[in-house]
């Protein structure tokens, strides 16, 4: 309990003070979640709106391969990204490995399933209310996916969120791919691990409430933006 | 372009193998309104299904005067039960328009004129799904009418309605009618049947029992069912 008030009381101070080391790690949490977000939605979204509207073979079997997906351990996920981009794996020569980069890779492969997943239940609801208006109205399959995309809006953004809480707490696979190298690839998660480790529960803690406080003002300043509240009704 | 004379040739729907339309041979000319009526589950919504495109022929072809393409191009649809985009007023009135790749600017001009065709001019930026039925229904109908399609399918487009809108929705669709567009809609109410009516298709267990010009079939049917039909007692 006392280290719980310390960590408050630290991380308190480390915030007011824009202590120099927190405020890099907490950027590059900030910079390799959302650059991940970004190009796991840019996947994921039309992924999911393909699935929604697209009668195939294979669909529903890709439905439930996404839907297992959702729960890919990341430890999983960061060793292999590891081998394939280790020194001997296939793309070894680009020198990803212990980069943001591939930090964002991993986390990119850990969030696509779950955007798709979530996307696609929402949009599959407004493709079978919009099915016949938009069948009549003669669309291209890339019309009725963007229009079923901007409608769907606000349901992605709650897909997106979701994605970005398990990316920016993720430790497991960036721990593998990232090596938690200061001034590098140390993140938030990393460093909680690493102090932990060290027995400095309190600042782990502090940083804890530090990453805590960064998803929950992500979270917010999204919704702010999106106007999830204020147009809700529709 | 011209589209008509539209000819249908023995065309059939059919569900789990039971027919739900069909066989139907039909041809239509381009001009007035064509009013589909008969008993529940007698194929009308079907039927204009088919005829649109929107459901599968099971049997026969549909022949327009240009190519099917071009046919579908030039028409639009009206559903029972509106469906509203998530959007605002004039985002639903412009849609159509923008499918097309009509400028921003004229689309929204156009839909400004539209919404104050059917009355909705002080509701340009309100969510359409939160517009009541009537409103919606108007909306839905200025939309499917915005790209001036040469002929426009109504499924029952008053069904829930009340008098007063529907009496709104009928003058925009006169006034559709007067401008050339072919009208082709299915309806439980022969009040409105026979107002808006220029030819009749009754159908009774999914194919055409009796069709024919309006006046003639609301004067002297033809068929005991047909009679029956119109005096408003159960046929089957």
């Amino acid at each position: 309990m006392v280290d719980l008030w310390s960590g408050l009381a630290q991380a308190f101070w480390l915030v007011v003070t824009l202590d120099g080391e927190l405020v890099e790690i907490a950027l590059r949490s900030l910079r390799v979640t959302l650059s991940a977000l970004a190009v796991a939605c840019v996947i994921a979204l039309p992924l999911a709106a393909f699935v929604a509207v697209k009668r195939f073979r294979a669909r529903r079997f890709v439905i439930a391969i996404l839907n297992a997906l959702m729960g890919l351990p990341p430890v999983v996920v960061g060793l292999i990204v590891y081998v394939f981009l280790s020194r001997s794996g296939p793309f070894g020569v680009m020198g990803l490995l212990f980069t943001p980069t591939a930090m964002i890779i991993a986390q990119t492969i850990i969030i696509v399933p779950l955007i798709a997943s979530i996307a696609h239940q929402s949009i599959r609801d407004l493709w079978q209310e919009y099915h016949d208006l938009l069948i009549s109205m003669n669309v291209t399959q890339g019309q009725k996916i963007r229009t079923l995309l901007w409608d769907c809006r606000r349901a992605l953004l709650t897909a997106a969120l979701a994605g970005f809480g398990r990316a920016i707490g993720e430790v497991g696979a960036i721990m593998i791919v990232g090596g938690n190298i200061d001034h590098a690839t140390r993140v938030l998660t990393t460093a909680i691990a690493l102090e932990t480790g060290k027995g400095e529960f309190a600042l782990a803690l502090a940083l804890g409430f530090v990453l805590i406080g960064l998803a929950v003002a992500v979270n917010l300043a999204i919704h702010w933006l999106g106007r999830t509240e204020r147009e809700g009704a529709w | 372009m011209e589209l008509f004379p539209m000819q249908a040739r023995g065309i059939e729907s059919r569900r789990h193998g039971q027919v739900l339309v069909g066989p139907v041979d039909l041809r239509l000319e381009g001009q007035g309104a064509c009013v589909v009526i008969g008993p529940n589950g007698s194929g009308k919504t079907t039927l204009l299904r088919l005829l649109h495109g929107t459901a599968r022929l099971s049997a026969g072809q549909i022949d327009w005067a240009c190519s099917t393409e071009e046919a579908r191009h030039h028409q639009g649809f009206v559903f029972q039960r509106p469906v509203m985009l998530r959007r605002t007023v004039m985002e639903n009135l412009a849609f159509p328009l923008r499918l097309r790749k009509v400028p921003a600017g004229e689309a929204r001009a156009r839909a400004r004129d539209w919404a104050a065709r059917v009355g909705l001019e002080q509701m340009l930026e309100r969510p359409a799904p939160v517009l009541s039925g009537g409103e919606q229904q108007k909306l839905a109908l200025a939309r499917a009418l915005i790209s001036e399609p040469k002929v426009l399918f109504l499924d029952e487009p008053c069904a829930a309605l009340d008098g007063r809108a529907t009496r709104e929705i009928e003058e925009i669709l006169t006034a559709a009618k007067s401008t050339g567009t072919r009208l082709i809609l299915s309806t439980h109410d022969m009040g409105q049947a026979r107002r808006l009516a220029d030819d009749v298709l009754f159908l009774l267990g999914g194919r055409i029992h009796e069709s024919g010009p309006a006046e003639t079939f609301f004067n002297r049917p033809e068929t005991p069912q047909a009679r029956a039909f119109l005096r408003g007692d159960i046929v089957e």
